[in-house]
């Protein structure tokens, strides 16, 4: 614990009160001596003026601040970690600033976190160590190109997913990641994000073709070119796909777009049990019918969306499908899956063909975090939102295993899933002035996470790493495993400026 | 191929994307346009998907999409094609000067020579462009050619030779019963328009699109209206600190005005 109290001890001199305030931590405890000295060389006490000024040269005055409110709107993301101030946040308006700001970080030792639009769930863009927030979106806001024959378009971080693809309405094209927020497509890159339409289009990183990544000495990579295939030497592209800011901060991304389907046609129907739901959905995935988006929602979820989308659906597990294809392929898909859900009990088959319904649906599952909210209400209730990911054969088991757990620990605990992929998230709502139905929760979630691993999926499906789920990453793969990540951090990183804190520690 | 049945002519003006930041010309004339993002006016989109939708309920014929401009609007028309229109006109207006202080008055005289021409059952307009705002051309047309009008529409349904609408009115929705042929202009809740899909962007390119010079049709569109100045809303001020309530008084007094 030597970094700690060295930190404390230092804060204190400075009568620095926030960190104070952070609780959660690397474990520093058992670091090696030869990290241990590295990491000793690191100032986490704060930016002097005379880095201040130069930051400042780099971006502009106007562009570098530490008032109060910009740090606290750097301090956290939508997860339920606590908050943590920076000591200053940057605004660089391109790619040869965040050059220039991450060498003088590296010289000074300044931890640094790249920030998109702060709308992750696992604590990846929190400042743990105070620092430096690089808020890469405000200000780098290009869509630099979009490339309507060979289908693939380059972004800034400032650009949003929901952006881009208003950019795109009348091109025939689409770019169907859809995470619950409106996320930053470069941050989606850095977390390896998915969302409803993986099961057909599939994740990020299978998506970005290219990204343009500044190191922590200030070198700029580009990791490929637009070519849909290559075999030009390692795949970094895919080494910082999911990085979470932890190997260098990206700057632009090379993503595939796909074509709009010609046809959309949306189903639902209630299952008499969670098991019958997920069961149908494993057949539907099995029989190889090209499911768009393939939903599962429990009892809770829907009786939550019913109350906050003014819905009538029945108050039991549910399905939500959608088809994209032709008018013909479509109507087949429809049937046959019509045919594999009745034989699993499923009633109330309805679907929607046109797009007002279409859109008043979907909507209605895109809300679920912000309607779950209806479950419980009360000033300190927050929810704690976790994913994992197991082989589709197992996720019928695993997904009634952990239904029973949270209604035995007597939290309200409503299950989304996109159970195509044979994934699916927990969301609790915990009154967070209570310890007890804290420290429950994490039991459920950790009991979750253990559970999955055992049936060789992930602890994290596309959520990411970040803060909390880094217990599990050694369990998850292994410890050689996990040393190869810290060796590759290390060869990216030397001084560990990059988001220390995430994804591992230097144990 | 078009079916027999109701023609359909819908207007689409090419205008500055809605998600643009526009920017007041350096010479306070206008605002920037070159380099800058333009697409079809929202309103207008909704007004080629309600067309397209009835001709899919085998309600109307042939669709025409027009616009008045220059060659980019050639760009605007063919997202219509794209969305299920079978043929363009193109307006033609090349001259800058012209161009910018074309009103609603010149091209509802446009639309009326090409209505007397083309001889469709239905005209639908968005029900205002989003750079102008001016919510005229639409009523103005229906004057012009003494046709009923049907403004604000956010439901339509042809029956025959007449088509109940719901329109929203400050109080709430009215519905009205109108004969064809009529002037309808669409509002936002009408439909949510269609993505135009890849197959359709490629038809679209062969369908055919003609040019008209407005001369031709016979109408002046000199302009009616002089632009002044353009001017950007003032900037926002920094706040003021009151050192006491008597100050604070005073300044409301004296400097807000507003007791």
């Amino acid at each position: 614990m030597i970094l700690k109290n060295l930190i404390t001890v230092r804060a204190a001199l400075n009568g620095r009160k926030h960190f104070a305030n952070v609780i959660q931590r690397t474990s520093l405890s058992t670091i090696s001596n030869r990290q241990q000295l590295d990491l000793l060389k690191l100032d986490y006490n704060g930016i002097t003026d005379s880095v201040h000024d130069q930051l400042a040269s780099i971006v502009g005055s106007e562009n570098v601040s530490s008032s109060t409110a910009i740090l606290e709107q750097h301090s956290h993301d939508e997860s339920y970690h606590s908050p943590v101030l920076p000591d200053t946040v940057v605004f660089p308006g391109s790619t040869d600033e965040v050059s220039a700001v991450l060498r003088i970080c590296n010289e000074q030792r300044l931890p640094v976190v790249p920030w998109g639009t702060g709308t992750g769930l696992e604590g990846g863009a929190i400042p743990s160590l105070g620092g430096v927030v690089m808020d890469l979106g405000k200000r780098m806001t290009t869509i630099r190109s979009i490339n309507e024959s060979d289908f693939d378009a380059t972004v800034e971080p400032g650009v949003s997913r929901m952006r881009l693809n208003d950019e795109l309405r009348a091109t025939g094209l689409w770019f169907p990641m859809d995470p619950g927020a409106d996320a930053s497509v470069c941050g989606m890159a850095a977390t390896s994000a998915s969302g409803t339409n993986a099961v057909r289009y599939q994740t990020m990183k299978h998506n970005v073709l290219s990204l343009e990544v500044v190191l922590a000495n200030g070198s700029i990579l580009r990791t490929g070119g637009r070519s849909r295939k290559t075999s030009a030497g390692f795949d970094l592209t895919g080494l910082f796909v999911g990085s979470e800011g932890c190997l260098g901060a990206i700057t632009a991304a090379t993503i595939r777009l796909h074509p709009q389907p010609e046809r959309a046609v949306a189903a639902f129907s209630a299952f008499p049990s969670i098991r019958n739901a997920v069961d149908a959905a494993t057949a539907i995935m099995q029989c190889a019918i090209p499911v768009a988006k393939i939903e599962f929602m429990d009892e809770d979820m829907v009786d939550a969306v019913n109350r906050f989308s003014d819905l009538e659906n029945s108050i039991k597990p549910t399905l939500f499908i959608e088809f994209h294809g032709s008018e013909v392929s479509t109507d087949d898909d429809l049937s046959r899956t019509a045919d594999i859900v009745s034989e699993f009990g499923g009633a109330d088959f309805t679907f929607a063909k046109d797009v007002e319904e279409r859109s008043r649906l979907w909507k209605a599952r895109h809300s679920a975090l912000y309607a779950c909210k209806t479950l419980r209400s009360g000033p300190n209730i927050r929810y704690i939102m976790t994913d994992v990911c197991v082989p589709i054969s197992r996720l019928s088991e695993c997904l009634t295993r952990t239904k029973e757990d949270i209604l035995e620990c007597g939290l309200p605990g409503p299950i989304v899933g996109h159970v195509g992929d044979g994934n699916f998230h927990v969301i609790l709502l915990v009154d967070r002035s209570n310890s007890d139905e804290m420290d429950i929760a994490t039991g459920v979630i950790d009991r979750m996470c253990h559970l999955a691993i055992s049936m060789e999926g992930t602890c994290t499906g596309e959520h990411g790493i970040g803060i909390g789920k880094q217990k599990f990453l050694v369990h998850q793969l292994g410890a050689s495993t996990v040393d190869a990540m810290r060796n590759l951090k290390s060869t990216f990183d030397p001084n560990h400026i990059m988001n220390p804190g995430k994804i591992f520690s230097f144990t | 191929m078009a079916a027999a049945g109701m023609k359909i002519m819908v207007g689409c003006k090419r205008v500055i994307d809605y998600a643009v930041k526009v920017r007041v010309r350096p010479d306070k004339t206008g605002v920037v346009t070159e380099g800058v993002k333009h697409s079809m006016n929202p309103f207008d989109e909704i007004a080629v998907e309600e067309a397209v939708r009835l001709r899919e309920k085998k309600l109307a014929g042939e669709l025409i999409a027009v616009s008045c401009g220059p060659k980019e609007c050639g760009e605007t028309l063919r997202t219509a094609l794209a969305m299920g229109f079978d043929r363009a006109i193109h307006v033609e207006i090349n001259d800058p000067k012209v161009y910018e202080t074309l009103s609603p008055l010149h091209v509802s005289k446009i639309f009326a020579k090409l209505v007397e021409k083309e001889k469709p059952g239905l005209v639908i307009l968005g029900k205002q462009a989003i750079d102008d705002d001016c919510n005229q051309t639409g009523q103005m047309l229906a004057g012009l050619l003494r046709w009923p009008q049907a403004t604000f529409t956010s439901k339509l349904s042809v029956n025959g030779d007449s088509a109940d609408i719901t329109r929203e009115v400050d109080g709430g929705l009215e519905t009205i019963k109108v004969s064809l042929p009529a002037v309808v202009t669409a509002d936002l809740r009408l439909n949510e328009p269609r993505y135009a899909t890849l197959p359709n962007i490629m038809k679209a390119k062969k369908k055919p699109m003609d040019k008209v010079n407005p001369t031709e049709l016979g109408v002046d569109l000199s302009p009616r209206v002089e632009i002044l100045k353009v001017e950007e809303p003032p900037v926002r001020e920094a706040g003021v600190k009151v050192d006491n309530v008597d100050e604070l008084i005073n300044r409301l007094k004296n400097e807000a005005c507003v007791i």
